[in-house]
């Protein structure tokens, strides 16, 4: 019995500390951001975000739009086979455009980046304080955090919303190329139905998701690759775990945004 | 005055004390080497003299700056002063030998392109590799990378410069000339040199001083003849290469045999 609260006891300690230095690691990181904007920052930080941009943004984007395609294939089939017993296939269009803008296209995008970038972010500077480089930082009187972090925070914050948008445009295509094949459905019918039945509300609440989905993506990754000791197997570890607890986080964030929306505008 | 002067220092890993009590004062311009076996604690008191660690108690003042209590802002003034050449080497991989050199200068100083490019050729120069500098740290031998890694280190012209274990890992002939280059350095730009190795040939080539540590101790403090002319048990065991006591082979035998029959948990 001793052992069981003892174990409850130090696995409590171990996700407030997790906590602790995840809430640390943000407030440093929103105080070194402004070295990392364009004209008033660092050049050199700026230069390092475009970089970052072009590897989760650019990179990203054919794997993002497919994802999209194929989920918006789905999401067109499965409503359709059961809103066609009663007639309502028209309802396809506002399933597909209403719930990719609001769920799907920033959830897919969380999950995509997650799995390419905050795995990467957690390999890269593991590796890096596994081979001294965030020490040699911190002598040569660099703060890791500002150097590492900040360009790849403000990148994300840039990049996840643009990717967001993205998907949500490929998955409400992929509905429209579906509508087409199955109810001779034009594409400019469609996309009229489409703008009809989404709100900016809608667009706007996908949109503040993927902020906090970007910002849970890249503090987790980073904090998992500060928090390296050991050898090569330690990043390894790091990089599974910070996919794992990203993916987790992003679900729950998802779960307590949608919440609010929908208690504080009644239609999430 | 001590550019580098440690008083009572006391580090704590989970209750287990890794340095206990030092007092050290090093002069500027002088080669301290800390020299002393695995685990001895030369490593963590390098990182404290860096300010890379929290001590327990006690102090390490550089240039008159308590380092275990200054600000951010101070410790960061602190670290221009000091140059430091890791084990590892710690390159950024991502960037150019060329590149590396030049991050602190391109960052810490408002220097024009030209005058970077030309501090950055002087520096590589000076270690031997003006016709390297385009490659990357993952295209260097392991010589190549500590040296470069001095380069680097040299580049906001530092007054205190610091290696750790500037010989592991390398050959003879290659450990010899990095000390070639120590000398070579410290005589050029004289600068004070804090070395921490556990390489006898290289640590009495280069120092001037020599404290050995054992168990988070000072066992001596003194110049070279001083250190070899020590009479310390410990001492001359790390001097004359003895090994611990261990137990004799039909001993060892007999455990493993009884290991085997199940007799004994661990041999």
């Amino acid at each position: 019995m001793a052992t069981l609260i003892e174990n409850v006891g130090q696995k409590t300690l171990n996700h407030l500390d997790y906590v602790g230095g995840f809430s640390i690691q943000l407030w440093a990181v929103l105080r070194a951001m402004g070295a990392s904007l364009p004209f008033v920052g660092n050049p050199y930080r700026w230069k390092a975000s475009v970089g970052q941009m072009l590897q989760i943004g650019v990179s990203a984007l054919p794997m993002v739009g497919l994802m999209a395609m194929c989920s918006g294939f789905i999401l067109a089939m499965q409503g359709a086979s059961e809103l066609r017993r009663f007639g309502a296939m028209h309802y396809v269009i506002d399933l597909v455009a209403v719930g990719f803008t609001r769920e799907m296209g920033p959830l897919l995008t969380a999950i995509a980046v997650s799995g390419r970038s905050g795995s990467a972010f957690a390999a890269e500077i593991g590796t890096m304080s596994v081979t001294e480089e965030i020490d040699a930082l911190r002598v040569m009187a660099f703060e890791p955090v500002e150097f590492v972090l900040a360009p790849k925070y403000l990148a994300a914050l840039i990049m996840v919303p643009c990717l967001t948008i993205a998907s949500n445009v490929c998955g409400i295509l992929a509905g429209g190329i579906f509508m087409f094949f199955t109810t001779h459905l034009s594409l400019g019918l469609y996309l009229h139905y489409v703008l009809t039945s989404i709100q900016l509300r809608d667009v706007i609440s996908g949109l503040i998701k993927s902020l906090a989905f970007a910002t849970i993506i890249v503090h987790v990754g980073c904090l998992e690759g500060f928090r390296v000791h050991g050898g090569p197997d330690a990043v390894g570890r790091s990089t599974t775990s910070a996919v794992v607890k990203s993916t987790f986080l992003v679900i729950v964030a998802d779960v307590i945004f949608t919440a609010i929306f929908y208690y504080f505008t009644g239609k999430h | 005055m001590a550019i580098i002067s440690i008083r009572n220092l006391v580090v704590e890993y989970d209750a287990r004390r890794v340095l206990d009590g030092l007092n050290l004062d090093i002069e500027p311009g002088e080669t301290m080497v800390l020299l002393g076996g695995s685990g001895s604690g030369k490593s963590t008191l390098l990182r404290q003299i860096l300010g890379l660690e929290r001590a327990h108690s006690g102090s390490v003042l550089v240039k008159g700056i308590d380092i275990t209590r200054c600000s951010q802002l101070e410790l960061r003034l602190v670290r221009r002063s000091i140059g430091v050449a890791f084990q590892s080497a710690a390159l950024f991989n991502s960037l150019s030998v060329k590149d590396n050199v030049a991050l602190a200068l391109r960052e810490h100083t408002a220097l024009a392109p030209s005058i970077i490019d030309l501090m950055v050729w002087m520096n590589l120069a000076a270690v031997g590799l003006a016709d390297f500098g385009h490659l990357h740290p993952q295209e260097l031998s392991g010589g190549m990378k500590k040296r470069a890694a001095v380069a680097r280190a040299l580049a906001l012209d530092p007054e205190i410069l610091v290696f750790d274990e500037p010989s592991a890992g390398l050959d003879p002939i290659v450990a010899a000339e990095l000390d070639e280059l120590i000398l070579l350095l410290k005589k050029a730009f004289q600068m004070t040199v804090v070395v921490v190795t556990h390489e006898l040939p290289s640590a009495f080539r280069i120092a001037d001083r020599i404290a050995m540590l054992h168990n988070g101790s000072f066992l001596a403090v003194g110049t070279k003849e001083e250190i070899r002319s020590n009479q310390h048990p410990r001492i001359r065991q790390f001097l004359d290469r003895v090994p611990d006591k261990m137990g004799k082979a039909s001993e060892v035998a007999a455990s493993f045999e009884k290991y085997l029959r199940g007799e004994e948990a661990n041999p």
